[in-house]
Order: C-alpha cells, then structure tokens, then sequence
C-alpha cells in the first residue's frame, strides 16, 4: 500500500449510471476503510478538526474504526452530528476537514468524508442509533424549517432535554436534502430518511404543511402555543432569473422546480402523479452545485445537455467532484458563454438560446476575472428546454410576519454568529437563511450553534 | 385510498356534473385563513401538490372548504374521495388575502364593488362577498357559466348578496350572454356604476373582463391561478408577468390588479402540463365550444 495515495472509492460506471437514478458512488466496505483509517497519524493538535464546521472528533472516530468499533465510532460522531450519512456524501470536504489534514501536505489526505460516510451507511444497517436525552427539562422550543440547520438544532436541543417540535412548510422534512439534492447523489429512503428518523428518536416532534407566517406567525407560537424560543431555518429562498427576453417561455425552468418536480415529487418514477418536461436538448446556466445537479438529472431523463457558465473552468463554483462526474456522464460544457435571449417558437415553446462568448477581464471585487462580451461571437444554441440555476433570494414569508426581526440589505435575517440570536428576543436563526445558500456542514454548524445559543439564554431566563 | 391520515372529509357535496364540495378538517389552517388564501392538497403518498382556492372556513369547527371541478387525472381521482377519508397532505392558508380585508373600514364603505364569477370561479368569489356581508357592506355579483348546469353554490351567493345576476351562454338560466354582456347591460342599461371589479374565473374570461374594464375606467382585480409546485415561494413555477415585473402567484398573490396582467403568457403556461387525457374528457364532455374565440365563458373546464 502507498500511503501517500488514498484507497479508491468504487463508483458506478458513468455509461451505466448516466441512465439511472442509483446513487453514483459505492462508497467504502469495512476493509477499505480500516485500511484507509490506517493512513490518519492520529495528530495530537488534529488540523483537520478546525477544518470542520461541527468540529467532529475526527481522528477520534477514525482511531475506532482502525480497532475494528465502528459502533464506538458512530457515537463519536453522533456527538457532533446529526446527519453523517449526509455529510460524508454532500460535504465539500476537500476544502474543509480535508483541506486541513496533514497527510495533504505531501500526497492525498485522510479520506475522512467517506469514512465518516462509511461509520454512518454501517450504523445504518446495523440498526444503531444515537443515544436518546436522559432528562427532560420541560421547556418548548419550536424549530421552523426541517432543513440541516433545523434538524441539528431540534436534534442538539433534544440531547440537552429541550421539548422540541420542528414545523416544515412541505410534505416531507429534510430542506434541500430532499427537494434539492438528487437521488444519485443522496438517496432519500435509506440515507436521508433514516437520518431524520434518528433525530426523531431523540424525541422531536415534526409537523409537516405548516407555514410559518400563514398557517400561523412566531408571536402565535411563543404567546399562544408557549414555546419559550424559536429557532429559524427557512433555507433560502426564491430563485432568480437573468431577465432575458423569452425568460417566462414554456420550457423554461427554475433550476428549483425542475429538481423538486424530481427529487421531492418523484417526477422521474412513472408511478408518481407530478408532471415533469424532461427535454431533449437542455440548456442548463449557471456553474454551481445547482446546476450539476439539475444538467444530471436532465441526463437521466433522457436528454442531451449543455452547460452554459459565462467564466471559466476554473471559476465553475460548483465542487470538483461533481464537474467532474457530471463530464465523465456525457454532459457538455459551453464555458465563457453568455445566455443573451431564448428564442421561442409560434407555440410559446422554447426553440433555443442566443449565447455570446466571453473572455475573461481584469479581476473584479470577488477577486475573479471578470467576463467580457467578445465581439461579433453570438451564436444560437438549439434547445427544447432551459434550466435557470442562478441562485436564490431569501423568502419574506417569515421576515414579512414576524415584529422586530431585523435583515440586512440582502433581506437576510441578522443573526450573531455564535448564539444565533436575532434582534428578536427569545428568536434565534441560522443557515442559508441568514447567509443565503451556503453549505450542508455550514448550515448544520450554525444549527449547533444556535441550539448552544439557545440553552444559554433559557437558562439565563 | 384513506391511509392513516388526518385530514379527513367532513362532508362532500355534488355542486354539478364535475363540481365537487369539500369540506376538509385542518384546523391550523381554518385558524388563520381568509377569502382570497389558497390551500395544497396532496391526497397521498405518490399524489400532486394540488393547488385550491379556500371557498369558505369554520373557525370553530376547524374545517375548511375547497370547490374543485374534476378535470385531469388528480382532480378526477379527487372526486373519489368520500366522507370520513381523509387526505395526506393539506397545507395553508397560502398567498395574500383579499386586500378588502385590511382596507380601512372608511375607504371600503365607500367603494361599489362588483364580483364577476366565471364557473368554479364562484368558489372563491363566495368567501369574499360573505365576508363583506358579514362586515356589512353590500356589493353587487355576477355568476356566469356556459349554461343552466354549471352554476354552482347560487342559494349561498343569494343569502349574502343583494343584487344577484346570473347569466348563461345559452340563455338556459338568467341573463343570456357572457359575463362581459352582463356588465354591460348592468352599466350602460341599468345605470350602474363601479369603483372596483374582482373578476375571478378561467383566465380567459378574466382576460376579457379586464379589456372591458379598463374601457370602462374600473380599476378589477383578479386571482391568477398559474401552475404551482410548492406554493411557498420556492420553486418559481407560478411566475407571472405584472406590469414588467416578474411575480410570484404563490406568495406575492394570487390576486393582482388584472390591467397590468401578461393574460396571453399566462395561459400559455397554463397548457404547459395539460395532459391529453385532460383536454380528450372536456372535448367529449363540452364538445367543441371550448374553443369558441374571443368569448368570456367558454373555457371554464380549460382554465380554472
Ligand atoms: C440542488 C442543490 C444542491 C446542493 N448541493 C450541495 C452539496 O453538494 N453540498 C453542500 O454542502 N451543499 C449543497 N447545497 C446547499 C445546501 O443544501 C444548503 O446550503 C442547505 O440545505 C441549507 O440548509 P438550511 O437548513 O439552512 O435550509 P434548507 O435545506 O433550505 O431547509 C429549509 C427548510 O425550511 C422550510 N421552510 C421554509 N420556509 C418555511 C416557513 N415559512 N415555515 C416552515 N418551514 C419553512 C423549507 O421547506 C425547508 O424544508 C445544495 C443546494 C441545492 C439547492
Ligand atoms: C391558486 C390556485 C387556486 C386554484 N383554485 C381552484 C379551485 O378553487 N377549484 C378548482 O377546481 N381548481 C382550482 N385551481 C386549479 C387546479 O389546481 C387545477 O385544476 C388542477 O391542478 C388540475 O389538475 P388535474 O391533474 O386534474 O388536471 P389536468 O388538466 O390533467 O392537468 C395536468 C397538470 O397541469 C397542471 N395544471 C393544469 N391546470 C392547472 C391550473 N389551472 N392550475 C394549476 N395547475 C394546473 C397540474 O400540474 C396538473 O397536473 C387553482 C389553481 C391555483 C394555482
Ligand atoms: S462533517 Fe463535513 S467537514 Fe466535518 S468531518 Fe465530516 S465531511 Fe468533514
Ligand atoms: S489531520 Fe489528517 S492525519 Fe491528522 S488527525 Fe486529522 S485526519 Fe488524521
Ligand atoms: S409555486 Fe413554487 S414559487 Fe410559487
């Protein structure tokens, strides 16, 4: 064994998988990962914990799974996180936990993701779960939102003896996890599933189709109801569209509304009742995970794709995995072009898309080189479908509806970064709905943080 | 079909050939809802986010009634639902109220208001001219449909509003002629006159009564029903073009001022998930006059 080199990680044929919706990586079996676990030196000041968002006792866990504990291993971990089957999947480990590690320095890291991947998918199978509280205090706090930042606050204020209760919006808990993320990618009934039943074992309460600020506000949750602190986990928000002309054709989608017509309502499964335009050329803009996400599900369905990014390869925001994958798939990437109109045909339907091609200018405020029009480069690209994945802005349903709850000039919640607090007493908030989209981990950290946060202040009271 | 749900039916009630009644348990949602709010319904696991305007609530009794006209696939499989079932999913109040509501008391006596209701429009007019009854203000309502059959909940319209108009295509009930010939007769016939129009049915007759209106210098609103996926603001599926701005039905409606509506884009998003089956049972159920051009009411089936 090299032990400069990671133990690879199986994955499915790309020609195979390109047509079907099973999860793309194998990920570890219990002799890869005690071999990989081996390549950890065991830091005394571990670097790769400061790289992690929950501070996850890193060569803790890695030390059980040497010894062959797995079950050890997976508590470790469950002290810090609630959704590790998810984290080992979705997390940009490469540059966070991994980014750290110092085997990196000269060869490649510790593979903690898939490890901390394979810990979880093991307890899984083996029906282990994470310990239940030992006391309850009797206190309420009500959770809005069942996303990574909700989960992990309801499941840490649960651990502490918290009375807690999340209301989610939609049908089903997980936030983006289930609406947003692919089946290929994170399936839902044996990982996610299975990761928000182990936050319910620890005695939260989940109400499904609530809205806060319609079906009822956060005055009526801690006046009426009597939930002595709320936490916010709202997510994210609307999406946005360029405002190009053809924009609000038939064929054009958010980048959000194809992956939930998807993943959510299970649109790609003939036995579901949601209706979904698959597309036989698609155009999807926007270089983010987002837009991975929806150019690969596009590809299952059937259809040839386009990437259209107006920077370059190496600006792509999205992680290098999924680029990556998304290549080896067969998805082709039209970089340094720039949507300028979607042509429609007599009937409203979309016929293609009026590019430009760019090159990139002097740097910008973000530090990137900033993409200028080359002249005379316009072409048409044909195409029965778009799919819009230029991120979000935050929805107001909450901000709108609740007194005294300050946002910023982004109509992001105000919130402090280390108790979560917002400019509303007794309401606490965190994840993309007060950084805008962001990340799993980061999510679940600021979820952490604010159910610290929030024992703090009900002790205080 | 009934699982281990909550939301149970109450009662169900038989408005017409394919209107059904609804009355649905969800107190949360009977607690804080008002006319002009619409509510999901997802009937199981494997079920569509289907989008229905609240016709009327019972605080106490913590229902909520929904009107549907069984179309498609879902809404025919909705049809099916008896009492004491109970569906998987019913989530509200969503989108903005009637903006009667939060008017202040002063500016609302003084408005006449008509309501133009096109077919299963009726469902969510109802609400409205309850509420204004109930506040004390009268209006005046039109009800139209294609004939004498698809005129539905006309006794509860009777109990809250003074001046009632009914009118059919056909002539087989009331007035005969659309409600555009309607309010036309009411104006320039009847010396009535109008600050304020809510026209809510097909898009296409709302299209039609907003030409006339702005002739007729009458500020209408209307409730656009889109296609939806989540109703909470998060998908951008029930984008709408207002005046130049791109909205959002689901959170930043569904009522708008009907003048500044883009009706043709619109309806063409509408057709965006017709599915055949839907269009071939309304051929064989209405004919061909649903294609009737320029009319207000043909299209009731298509649209709403
Ligand atoms: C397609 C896609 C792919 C992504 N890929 C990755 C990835 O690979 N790795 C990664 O780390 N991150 C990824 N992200 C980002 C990541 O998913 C988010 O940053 C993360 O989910 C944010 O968590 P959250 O809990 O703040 O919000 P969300 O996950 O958005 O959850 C918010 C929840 O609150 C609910 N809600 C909203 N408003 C209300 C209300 N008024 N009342 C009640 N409930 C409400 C919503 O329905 C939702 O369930 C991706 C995002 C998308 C969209
Ligand atoms: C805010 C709002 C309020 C509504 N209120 C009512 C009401 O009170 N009573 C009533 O009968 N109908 C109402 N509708 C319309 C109702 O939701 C549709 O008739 C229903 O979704 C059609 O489903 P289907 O499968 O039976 O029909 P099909 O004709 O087979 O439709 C196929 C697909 O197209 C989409 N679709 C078709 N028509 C509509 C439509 N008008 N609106 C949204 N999506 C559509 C759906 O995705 C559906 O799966 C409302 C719609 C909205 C958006
Ligand atoms: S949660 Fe993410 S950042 Fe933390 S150790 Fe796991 S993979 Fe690394
Ligand atoms: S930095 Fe790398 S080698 Fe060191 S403890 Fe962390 S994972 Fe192990
Ligand atoms: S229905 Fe999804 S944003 Fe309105």
């Amino acid at each position: 064994m090299d032990v400069l080199k990671k133990v690879p990680v199986r994955e499915q044929e790309p020609k195979v998988r390109a047509t079907n919706f099973e999860e793309v990586c194998y990920g570890y079996n219990l002799e890869e990962a005690m071999e990989e676990a081996t390549r950890c030196i065991q830091c005394k000041n571990p670097k790769c914990v400061q790289g992690c968002p929950v501070s996850i006792d890193i060569p803790g866990f890695i030390k059980a799974v040497t010894d062959n504990d797995i079950e050890a291993a997976f508590q470790v971990i469950s002290k810090y996180s609630a959704l590790p089957a998810v984290c080992g999947r979705v997390c940009p480990q490469e540059t966070q936990c991994e980014e750290r590690c110092i085997r990196g320095i000269k060869g490649d890291p510790v593979s903690i993701g898939k490890l901390e991947r394979f810990v979880a998918d093991w307890a899984r199978e083996h029906n282990i779960k994470p310990e239940p509280p030992k006391e309850r205090n009797g206190k309420k706090v009500a959770v809005i939102g069942a996303g990574p930042a909700g989960l992990t606050c309801a499941g840490d204020l649960a651990k502490m003896g918290y009375d807690v209760t999340i209301f989610e919006a939609l049908h089903e808990p997980g936030g983006v996890l289930v609406y947003g993320i692919p089946e290929f990618r994170l399936p839902k009934e044996t990982v996610v599933k299975k990761e928000i039943e182990n936050v319910i074992s620890l005695g939260v309460k989940i109400e499904t189709n609530v809205v806060i600020g319609k079906s009822t506000t956060i005055d009526e949750l801690m006046d009426e109801e009597g939930f002595d602190a709320v936490f916010i986990g709202s997510g994210a928000g609307l999406p946005k569209f360029m405002g190009i002309p053809g924009e609000n054709a038939n064929g054009v989608f958010s980048a959000n509304e194809y992956l939930t017509r998807s993943n959510l309502m299970k649109a790609f499964d003939k036995d579901y009742d949601t209706p979904i335009i698959a597309g036989k050329k698609v155009g999807v803009v926007g270089g983010g995970n987002v837009a991975m996400d929806a150019a690969r599900t596009a590809l299952r369905l059937g259809a040839e794709v386009y990437i259209v990014y107006r920077r370059g390869e190496e600006e792509l925001p999205a992680r290098v995995e999924e680029v990556h994958h998304a290549k080896e798939e067969g998805i082709i990437f039209k970089l340094l072009t720039n949507p300028k109109e979607i042509l429609v045909n007599e009937n409203g339907w979309v016929s293609g898309m009026r590019c430009v091609e760019m090159e990139l200018g002097e740097p910008d405020q973000s530090g990137r080189r900033r993409p200028v029009e080359k002249p005379d480069s316009e072409f048409v690209l044909e195409l029965d479908t778009v799919i819009m994945s230029l991120g979000t802005s935050p929805n107001p349903l909450i901000s709108s509806t609740t007194n005294g709850l300050e946002t910023n000039k982004y109509k992001c919640i105000v919130a402090d970064e280390e108790t979560g607090l917002t400019s509303r007493e007794g309401v606490f908030a965190g994840g993309d709905a007060v950084t805008g989209a962001a990340t799993v981990i980061l999510a679940m950290g600021a979820g952490k943080a604010a159910a610290a946060g929030i024992d703090k202040y009900l002790k205080s009271k | 079909m009934a699982g281990n749900y909550s939301y149970t039916i109450t009662k169900k009630e038989k408005l017409s050939n394919a209107i059904y009644l609804m009355d649905v348990k969800a107190p949360r949602v009977a607690k804080n809802c008002y006319p002009g709010q619409f509510v999901i319904v997802k009937m199981d696991e494997k079920g569509e986010r289907i989008p229905l305007t609240i016709c009327d609530y019972d605080r106490e009794a913590g229902t909520v009634t929904i009107v549907f006209q069984a179309l498609g696939a879902s809404t025919q499989l909705m049809a099916g639902y008896e009492e004491g079932e109970a569906f998987r999913d019913f989530t509200g109040p969503l989108g903005h109220k009637s903006e009667l509501i939060d008017m202040p008391r002063e500016e609302l006596s003084k408005l006449k208001i008509l309501f133009v209701a096109g077919g299963v429009g009726a469902a969510p007019v109802y609400p409205q001219v309850k509420w204004m009854k109930e506040n004390g203000y009268d209006v005046d309502c039109i009800i139209g449909a294609r004939n004498k059959d698809l005129i539905i909940l006309e006794d509860r319209m009777k109990e809250m509003v003074e001046n009632l108009y009914i009118t059919t295509d056909d002539g087989s009930y009331g007035f005969k002629g659309n409600v555009n010939d309607c309010i036309k007769d009411l104006v320039n016939n009847q010396g009535k006159q109008y600050d304020l129009v809510i026209a809510i049915g097909p898009m296409i007759m709302m299209k039609f009564v907003c030409i006339l209106t702005k002739e007729l210098g009458i500020r209408t609103i209307v409730s656009m029903n889109p296609v939806m996926v989540d109703g909470t603001g998060m998908c951008g599926a029930c984008r709408l073009t207002i005046g130049n701005e791109v909205k959002f039905a689901c959170v930043d409606g569904p009522e708008f001022d009907g003048h500044l509506v883009n009706f043709d884009e619109a309806m063409k998003r509408l057709q965006m998930y017709k599915t055949e089956e839907g269009k071939v049972t309304l051929r064989q159920r209405e004919g061909a006059t649903h294609h009737h051009p320029g009319c207000g009411c043909h299209d009731e089936n298509e649209e709403k």
